[in-house]
């Protein structure tokens, strides 16, 4: 089973990199682009089939690693459960 | 009393902090390895600065969660001293031992520059020897040295004076040009509740010598070293 977490940077938190990069798009001549921010994204690889059984610890594992709470929100996405068989 | 130093892969101000220890304060130091679970032969810890695995992640982040930090939660739960410098600082606000986080400097540049920061209190086992409003004198070389917390958080940490240091200029000034890396209200070190852990972003253990430059972090050391011997005495 595989996994998608992705970590952002909270609203109220300045994101100067991003800044960064919408300067240099403006630059470039993007100047409908009106913000950029930057953020993080996983691709975790488990060994269990059920969805249910993973969706614990992957939120925990993206709370308590992968994203620093006080600054950073983070959410996960589990693949399509691949146990059943073909879908009935 | 007894001094430890902690080495995570990436540390590189580990042994800047053992010499200040060791020769300058002239008290027993070692080091101990991230894989250490026992701190109990130890009465102060220095997390010091560096690139703790290589700032994968976030500065800090995979370093919170190596077993000699759950070994430094017990020992402050227990009332250990512990001071966290740079990397240090970042470590410690990761692990939940100190509020807040360390991002990006503002300006995206690491700095490595000479700063002043002003002593906010001298209640705190690490400024008991320095003066109220004094300015040091402190070298700083950080990328991620820019502290954020929420309002609920800076608002605790004004009313329980747990700001310990703020950025200034050389009149003792806190202005934002006086800010290297846009701290939020010029903070460059705090400390937590129960006032034995300690961590700032410049480098007291680069500044005890003259010939660096500058010996104004020196009382940091020997605030803590005389604590411990008034503890001690006790």
């Amino acid at each position: 089973m595989k996994a998608k977490v992705y970590v952002t940077l909270k609203p109220s938190v300045l994101d100067p990199q991003g800044s960064a990069i919408q300067h240099v798009l403006e630059s470039m001549g993007y100047a409908n682009v009106k913000d950029v921010r930057q953020g993080k994204y996983f691709e975790i690889a488990l060994d269990e089939n059920s969805k249910e059984a993973v969706r614990e610890d992957l939120e925990r594992i993206a709370r308590e690693v992968l994203a620093n709470p006080v600054i950073e929100d983070a959410r996960v996405e589990i693949e399509a459960d691949t146990t059943q068989g073909d879908a009935r | 009393m007894k001094f430890g130093v902690v080495i995570f892969p990436g540390s590189n101000c580990d042994h800047d902090a053992y010499h200040v220890i060791s020769k300058h304060v002239g008290q027993p130091v070692d080091f101990v390895w991230h894989r250490e679970t026992d701190l109990s032969s130890f009465d102060a810890i220095v997390i010091p600065g560096g690139f703790s695995y290589g700032d994968y992640l976030r500065a800090g982040a995979l370093a919170s969660h190596s077993p000699v930090m759950r070994a430094v939660k017990d020992f402050a739960a227990n009332g250990g001293y512990v001071l966290g410098i740079c990397n240090g600082f970042q470590i410690l606000c990761e692990a939940g031992l100190l509020p807040g986080a360390l991002v990006r400097n503002e300006n995206l540049h690491f700095i490595c520059d000479h700063i002043h920061v002003r002593v906010e209190t001298t209640e705190t086992p690490f400024t008991a020897n320095l003066a109220a409003r004094q300015i040091l004198h402190l070298p700083i070389a950080h990328a991620e040295g820019n502290y954020v917390c929420d309002e609920a958080t800076f608002a605790e940490l004004t009313r329980d004076e747990r700001i310990i240091f703020r950025y200034c200029d050389h009149e003792g000034t806190t202005n934002p040009a006086a800010n290297p890396n846009g701290s939020h209200n010029s903070i460059a070190g705090i400390c937590n509740e129960a006032r034995n852990v300690l961590g700032l972003m410049p480098h007291p253990e680069r500044a005890c010598e003259d010939l660096l430059g500058s010996s104004d972090g020196s009382p940091i050391f020997r605030s803590l070293t005389s604590t411990l011997a008034a503890k001690a005495a006790r």
